[in-house]
C-alpha cells in the first residue's frame, strides 16, 4: 500500500463514528462602512513605520535620492518623469545579486486593505515578479485610492488565488528578541508608499 | 515508534489511524522537568517579562475587533468541517496543487517525512538548505536528518537562528529563544556566528542588523529551501507563510526548489476560508493587525519563484487524533501560541519542561494525543485547569475539556484507581454518602478539636507515606463539627 493510500484509509477509519455535516456561520463583517478608508490606511501604515506621501508629485522628491532603480517592464513612464538616475528594468530578469546592489525598486500593487495596513502584490500590472520587491532594501509602492478596500474579506474578492501573492505590512520586522518588535531584519528595511488619487 | 493506535472504530480490518514519533515525547515527566525549569530565576524572570509584553499587544488589537467572536466561531467551524472531510480535501488538494506544476508526497510518519526531504535534496545536488520557521520540521526532527545524511540546514528565522547557534531546541511556538534575553543572544551570536561585529550589542536592532548581514549572502545563493506552511488550500492547491522579517520571503522566492512540508490538518477548504483565519492569526499570535509579510504561491510560477515545487503531507500521529471524537479539535490548532502566553503554567515552567516541540496548554492536549497518551501521560497534567487557554484561543478549542478527557485515559497507579472506585460507591448513593461523612465527623472530632486549639486550623499539616503525597503541597481539612445541611436545620 502507498503512503499516500495508507494515510487516507487511517484518516477514513479515524471519522468512524460519522461526524455530522458543520454549517459555518459567517456573521463576522464583510464590507466595511466607515468613509474615511484611505485616513484609516495611512493611520496603519504609519503606526508600522511605514512613511507615507500623497500624490504622483511626490515621487520625483524621492527618487531624487535614489541612483539605481530597479522597475518591473511595465511600470508607467509618468511615474519616472523627471528622474535622471539609472534605472535598472526587470528584462531580462535581474538576478538576485543584481537586485541587491540596486538603492531601490519602484512598483505599484493589486489591492490594499486600509484595516490592517497590508498592501498586496500578486505579480499583476506595475508589480512584477516577486523577487523584485523582495531583494532591494527600499520599495517604494504607488497605491491608488481606488485600490483600498476596507477590509480583509473585501480584499481576497480581488485577488486570484493562483497567482502569487505577497501581503506587506509595513516593513521587515522581527520580535523575537524579548517580543519587542524592531523594523529591519531581511526584507526592505525602508516601506515607502505613494497613494494617489485613481 | 509507529506503531497502530487503539482503533475505536470498531471496522475491525480497516487500516488503523497510527501514533507519530519525532520531537513531541517528554523525555521527563513533566513535573521532573518543571521543578528544574522553576530553580531557574534567570528563565522565570525572561518568561514573565515577555508573556506579559505579548499579552497586553494581544489583548489590545483583539480588542478593537467587533466581530471577534463570530470570526472565532466561523474559525473554529471551518477546522471542524475540515477535520470532517480531511480525505476528500486532501485529495482535492492534491490534484489542484498537482495541477498547477507542484509535486505532492506523503509521509505516514517523522521518519518518511525526513527521508523525502533529503532525497529531494539530493536530486537537486545541493549539500545544503536554507530553512523558514516551521514547526512540522521540528517535529519531525528534520535538521538532524539532513545533518546525518550530510547536508546542513541554516535557520533563517531570527529566533530559529538563536536556538540553533546556541545549540538549544525551541521553548514557544512563535518565538523558540523567548527563553533568552538580549544579552544572552549577545553572548551566543558573539560565540557562534563568525561574521559578528566585534563590539555588537544588545539593542534588539543591533542583533537583527547582525542576523541579517549574517544570512544574506546564503540567501541570494541557496539552491533550496524548506518551509512549512501555516494554510493549504484545498480548492486551488495554494500553500501560505505567515511572517515577519522576509527570511520567509526569501526562502519562498529566490532558490530554484523549495520543499514545504505540512501536517495533514493544515488544509482549508477554499481560498475565501483565509479572509477568517488571517484575521484571526496574527492578532493572536504577535499581537499585530497583521504580519508584515504573508506569502502565497500555488505550484509553479513561470519565470517567478522556485520553478521546483515539492509538497509533503505528514500524518505523523494526525490520524490519531482524528480518531477521538473528544480529542479531535486538537488538530484546529493554526499554532498562534496565544494559549501558551496566557498559561500560568508556562510562564512559570517555560516550553523546555514539555519535553515536545508543542509547549503549553496545545502541547498538553497535543502531543499526548499525537503519541498515545501512555507515552506522555504527564502532559495532561500540566495545567491547572483556569481554562484562560480556551478564552484566547481563535478556534475556540476546548483545552480544558480534552486536558480532563486524557486525564481519564492516562494511566494511573492502582492504589489510587482503587480509593477512586470506593469513592464512587460511597458518592453514588446519598445514604451512604451521609454516613460516611458522619463516621469521619465523629472519628476525627477529638483530632479536630485538639488541632484546632494548637494551631487555630482544623488541619492536618503532615500525613505517613503514601498520604504524604497529598500533604507535601497542601493541608488536609478534616471535617467539620457541622455539616451545612445540620447548620441549616437549626436556623
Amino acid at each position: 500500500m502507498t503512503a499516500r493510500d495508507e494515510i487516507l484509509a487511517r484518516l477514513r477509519t479515524a471519522l468512524a463514528d460519522g461526524p455530522p455535516p458543520v454549517e459555518v456561520p459567517r456573521r463576522y463583517r464583510r464590507v466595511d462602512d466607515r468613509p474615511d478608508l484611505v485616513e484609516v490606511l495611512i493611520d496603519r501604515l504609519v503606526d508600522y513605520r511605514a512613511v507615507v506621501h500623497r500624490g504622483i508629485g511626490a515621487l520625483t522628491g524621492l527618487l531624487a535620492e535614489v541612483d539605481r532603480l530597479a522597475v518591473p517592464t511595465d511600470l508607467p513612464a509618468d511615474w519616472l518623469a523627471g528622474y535622471a538616475g539609472q534605472v535598472r528594468r526587470d528584462a531580462p530578469p535581474l538576478s538576485p545579486a543584481e537586485l541587491d546592489v540596486v538603492d531601490a525598486v519602484l512598483t505599484g500593487c493589486a489591492v490594499a486593505v486600509a484595516d490592517t495596513g497590508t498592501i498586496i502584490l500578486d505579480a499583476g500590472p506595475t508589480q512584477g515578479r516577486r523577487a523584485l520587491s523582495l531583494v532591494p532594501d527600499r520599495h517604494i509602492c504607488v497605491v491608488r485610492t481606488d485600490q483600498v478596500v476596507g477590509l480583509l474579506p473585501e480584499a481576497l474578492t480581488r485577488l486570484d488565488p493562483r497567482a502569487p501573492q505577497t501581503w506587506i505590512s509595513g516593513p521587515s520586522a522581527t520580535s523575537d528578541i524579548e517580543l519587542n518588535r524592531v523594523e529591519g531584519v531581511h526584507g526592505p528595511r525602508r516601506l515607502e508608499v505613494v497613494l494617489v488619487e485613481a | 515508534m509507529n506503531r497502530p493506535a487503539v482503533d475505536r472504530s470498531g471496522t475491525g480490518g480497516a487500516v488503523a489511524p497510527a501514533t507519530g514519533g519525532g520531537r513531541i515525547r517528554t523525555p521527563l515527566p513533566f513535573p521532573t522537568m518543571a521543578a528544574r525549569a522553576v530553580a531557574d530565576t534567570q528563565l522565570r524572570a525572561n518568561l514573565h517579562r515577555a508573556t506579559r509584553t505579548i499579552r497586553a499587544k494581544r489583548a489590545r488589537v483583539v480588542d478593537e475587533v467587533p466581530d471577534w467572536q463570530a470570526l472565532r466561531d466561523a474559525g473554529a467551524a471551518i477546522k471542524a468541517d475540515v477535520q470532517r472531510r480531511l480525505p476528500e480535501l486532501l485529495e482535492q488538494f492534491e490534484a489542484s496543487a498537482t495541477a498547477a506544476g507542484a509535486t505532492v508526497h506523503w509521509a505516514r510518519d517523522a521518519a518518511e517525512a525526513c527521508r523525502i526531504v533529503v532525497e529531494l535534496t539530493r536530486a537537486a545536488g545541493a549539500e545544503e538548505v536554507v530553512k523558514v520557521k516551521s514547526m512540522a520540521t521540528q517535529e519531525i526532527e528534520l535538521n538532524e536528518a539532513l545533518e546525518a545524511a550530510g547536508i546542513a540546514a541554516y535557520e533563517t528565522d531570527l529566533a530559529e537562528l538563536i536556538v540553533q547557534l546556541g545549540e538549544d531546541t525551541p521553548s514557544h511556538i512563535l518565538v523558540p529563544a523567548i527563553h533568552y534575553n538580549r544579552a544572552q543572544i549577545r553572548e551566543i551570536f558573539q560565540r557562534r556566528m563568525p561574521d559578528a561585529p566585534a563590539d555588537l550589542g544588545d539593542e534588539p536592532s543591533a542583533l537583527a542588523e547582525a542576523a541579517r548581514a549574517h544570512l544574506r549572502r546564503r540567501f541570494l545563493s541557496a539552491r533550496v529551501a524548506v518551509s512549512g506552511a501555516n494554510f493549504a488550500i484545498a480548492d486551488t492547491g495554494t500553500l501560505v507563510v505567515v511572517e515577519s522579517e522576509g527570511n520567509g520571503r526569501m526562502c519562498l522566492t529566490l532558490p530554484e526548489t523549495l520543499i514545504s512540508v505540512v501536517g495533514v490538518e493544515k488544509l482549508l477548504p477554499t481560498f475565501t476560508d483565509l479572509e477568517v483565519f488571517l484575521q484571526l492569526l496574527p492578532r493572536s499570535s504577535t499581537g499585530e493587525r497583521m504580519n508584515p509579510y504573508t506569502s502565497m504561491w500555488t505550484g509553479v510560477t513561470p519565470d517567478d519563484g522556485p520553478q521546483d515545487v515539492h509538497v509533503v503531507l505528514v500524518d505523523n500521529g494526525r490520524s490519531a487524533v482524528l480518531a477521538d471524537p473528544v480529542g479531535r479539535p486538537a488538530l484546529s490548532c493554526i499554532r498562534c501560541s496565544a494559549c501558551l502566553n496566557v498559561c500560568p503554567v508556562y510562564e512559570r515552567a517555560g516550553g523546555h519542561a514539555y519535553g515536545s516541540v508543542y509547549p503549553g496548554p496545545i502541547g498538553a492536549i497535543l502531543s499526548p494525543q499525537l503519541t498515545g497518551v501512555a507515552d506522555n501521560a504527564s502532559l495532561p497534567y500540566a495545567s491547572t485547569l483556569c481554562g484562560a487557554c480556551y478564552d484566547a484561543c481563535p478556534v475556540k478549542i476546548n483545552i480544558p475539556e480534552i486536558l480532563v478527557h486524557l486525564r481519564q485515559q492516562a494511566p494511573h497507579p492502582v492504589a489510587e484507581k482503587a480509593t477512586m472506585r470506593v469513592l464512587a460507591w460511597v458518592m453514588r448513593s446519598p445514604r451512604r454518602w451521609a454516613a460516611v461523612l458522619r463516621l469521619a465527623r465523629v472519628g476525627a472530632g477529638p483530632l479536630g478539636a485538639y488541632r484546632e486549639r494548637r494551631s487555630g486550623a482544623r488541619t492536618l499539616r503532615r500525613l505517613p507515606w503514601p498520604a504524604s503525597a497529598w500533604t507535601r503541597s497542601r493541608d488536609l481539612p478534616l471535617p467539620a463539627p457541622q455539616t451545612f445541611r445540620e447548620w441549616w436545620e437549626k436556623q
